[in-house]
């Protein structure tokens, strides 16, 4: 974790109404960013000029909306035009404008004053309809008033969408066709809005333009600042505020595959990944919300590979309790159409926990105190994490991972306060499971080294290829200069992730692998020649994975796997690799680089 | 002015077939005809009668997909006015 950690990451849920993922720099848009003043006219003799000031605006209002319609004509976005109309029709309904000009004169209030009655008026009736499309149309008169409101205050400048070089996440209360058309489309990358549901003009415009959205965030507005780092996942629902480096870069390789991802895979999503010649290999999905995982199903996924449980903790005040981490397991575990739901106990540090931020900053949190160490320091805290695991086995398969494990004591101990929490919901007379599989994440390179010791203690393994790689070739995943050195297809790593597998196999337990290898299509004929049992990884990769491996067999991939276990250098291996799979595969491989 | 104005009242309650009911976009399809028309035009759903040249009026009717739609009206060109509105919403103005 890289040091900026000063900004608070914030996960905020909200109905995805247009699908992908947008990452990008907040921009607030505030439609009424004009001051705004509200008084009584000092006496009647200046009526018929605040009248004829209403209706000026109204005409300025009208001569705006009808350039918009005609800029929005011209760029062919079709879909929002009609409700261009509508809002003109509104600024020319004699009964809202008659409305207004009888607050103006029998009640002696500037235009804005009565422009904001007349909008309250209308508030109130619509909510009172119980037709849910017609009553959210209020939001069209409030558009209305909005322009009305900027065109008195004399603010003729349309928005200007400048800004910096790079794309931007625009941020509102609600959106409408007539802002979209005065943003330069070409440097919005997504959208986030507090109000909104499937049929608002946010909705609309962010499908017409393809671009990610979630809407119906509540308060985002009241959450975010300009410039604030944003992942807009319109496929979950989910919008990430200042994400930390590690959320950013899963849904930075996310957003690349499903950039990648094109619609005719989604048909080899259903199909087993069996090889030519019957070698299965299980498909897991990688989630981290619950909100993840219908798209997991319609991408293949057969189970949840990892379950990361750290969410849970990181937007909040106060501690989760029992049955906040209940609610998200049972969840997960109850789906019918996943085999098992693999949950990994929580991987952080001290400096994630609300109440605990006291501590002294470790200068190397990589490798400081967290994950299973930190959990066998707060027993308290991990405990109630493995309440919840145990009770959510009463609705589904679960497997629990432990992560970071580095030695057998540390396993041993896991397991005894799982027994421990077990005995305790058994006493108290709570449904759980009989058993529940146990596995370690292999991810710390002295796992790898004793793991026949770790085999014999638990029902498998479930290599981390993201730490193992960093760890073992000891390279900072977030140092940039060091990235090119990053590299899955090293050999050490080969042989790391094969001494595993050997060790597993031996003591007949299974090897999964979640890290980003997994889901790497260049790495997957490998992977298959090491006889990994399951492989697990974003639900955007299932698809193209599961193609690859239907269309081979163990054999080559063995045989392919030897030949790049003899190279020297990593370069060689990737460079074997690449040519293979290209050859092999060209559809597959043709357009990258 | 010459001649005595005739005024006539036209009235006719059709069941709206469109997908939506009469929503924002069909709302504003009937309100740009009935714009077109001298004579007074009312809108009646459920016993509520609103103006047929206000959006508003007629998005607060909420008359969805089957409801009924009673279309009245008053004018020198009442009967035109009606026969135009009701070929609207009988194209299911003009969707679909």
């Amino acid at each position: 974790m890289s040091s900026d950690q000063i900004k608070k990451t914030l996960i905020l849920k909200g109905v995805g109404v247009s699908p992908g993922i947008a990452i990008g720099r907040c921009y607030r848009f505030n439609p009424l960013d004009s001051q705004i003043s509200f008084y009584k006219l000092k006496d009647e003799s200046l009526i018929p000029k605040e009248v004829s000031r209403f209706r000026k605006a109204l005409k300025e209002s009208e001569h705006q909306l009808l350039e918009i319609q005609k800029n929005l004509k011209k760029a062919k976005i079709a879909e929002p035009i009609y409700v261009i109309d509508v809002h003109i029709l509104i600024l020319k309904d004699r009964i809202f404008t008659n409305r207004t000009i009888r607050y103006i004169r029998k009640l002696g209030v500037n235009a804005e004053w009565a422009l904001r009655m007349t909008l309250d008026h209308y508030k109130k009736i619509f909510a009172g309809v119980e037709d849910d499309y017609i009553s959210s149309r209020i939001s069209d008169v409030q558009y209305v008033v909005q322009r009305i409101l900027r065109n008195l205050s004399g603010e003729k400048r349309e928005i200007v969408w400048e800004t910096g070089s790079n794309g931007v996440i625009i941020v509102a209360h609600d959106i409408s066709p007539a802002d979209t058309a005065q943003m330069k489309l070409d440097k919005i990358m997504g959208f986030a809005t507090d109000s909104g549901g499937r049929t608002s003009h946010t909705a609309i415009v962010a499908r017409s333009l393809e671009l990610p959205a979630v809407v119906g965030l509540d308060n985002i507005t009241g959450f975010v600042a300009d410039g604030d780092e944003l992942i807009v996942d319109g496929t979950a629902g989910m919008v990430v505020v200042n994400p930390y480096t590690d959320m950013l870069k899963r849904y930075e390789e996310k957003k690349r595959h499903h950039d990648a991802a094109q619609d005719h895979y989604l048909q080899y999503g259903v199909l087993p990944a069996t090889t030519l010649d019957k070698f299965r290999v299980n498909i897991g999905c990688n989630i981290e919300f619950v909100e993840e995982i219908p798209s997991a199903i319609t991408h293949g996924a057969e189970n949840i590979g990892l379950y990361r449980t750290e969410f849970l903790y990181i937007y909040r005040d106060t501690l989760p309790t029992e049955d906040d981490h209940l609610n998200n397991y049972r969840q997960v575990v109850e789906d019918k159409n996943l085999s098992w739901a693999t949950i990994r106990t929580f991987d952080l540090g001290g400096d994630k926990f609300p109440n605990y931020q006291k501590q002294a900053k470790e200068a190397n949190p990589q490798m400081g105190l967290r994950a299973i160490r930190f959990c066998l320091k707060e027993v308290d805290i991990f405990k109630t994490q493995l309440r919840a695991i145990w009770r959510a086995s009463a609705y589904g398969k679960i497997k629990i991972l432990f992560p970071m494990i580095s030695s057998v004591d540390e396993i041993r101990e896991a397991k005894a306060l799982l027994q421990e929490t077990r005995q305790e919901l058994e006493d108290e007379g709570v449904d759980i499971a009989a058993t529940i599989e146990t596995g370690v994440m292999i991810e710390v390179p002295a796992a790898v080294i004793i793991a026949d010791k770790l085999a014999r203690e638990v029902d498998f393994f479930s290599i981390g290829t993201n730490d193992l790689i960093q760890y073992s070739l000891a390279i900072d995943r977030a140092n940039e200069r060091l990235s090119y050195m990053y590299e899955p297809l090293h050999p050490a790593v080969l042989r790391l992730i094969k001494q595993v597998v050997e060790a597993a196999q031996k003591a007949k337990i299974h090897t999964s692998m979640c890290g980003e290898m997994a889901g790497d299509p260049l790495c997957t004929l490998i992977l298959l020649g090491m006889e990994l049992d399951e492989l697990s990884m974003n639900h955007l990769a299932i698809p193209r994975i599961k193609k690859i491996i239907r269309e081979s067999t163990l054999k080559e991939a063995k045989v392919m796997l030897k030949k790049a276990l003899s190279f020297n250098t990593a370069k060689e291996v990737r460079s074997y690799v690449q040519d293979y799979m290209i050859k092999r595969f060209p559809d597959e491989f043709a357009e990258e680089d | 002015m010459g001649g005595i104005l005739e005024l006539t009242e036209a009235s006719r309650t059709l069941k709206l077939k469109n997908k939506l009911g009469l929503h924002a976009r069909a709302a504003a399809a009937f309100v740009k005809v009935a714009q077109q028309f001298k004579s007074k035009i009312y809108l009646e759903h459920k016993g509520q009668k609103v103006n047929g040249d206000s959006i508003l009026d007629i998005l607060t009717l909420a008359c969805p997909k089957g409801g009924s739609l009673t279309i009245k009206t008053e004018g020198v060109d009442a009967t035109s006015a009606l026969e135009a509105l009701e070929k609207l919403v009988k194209n299911k103005f003009g969707e679909d």
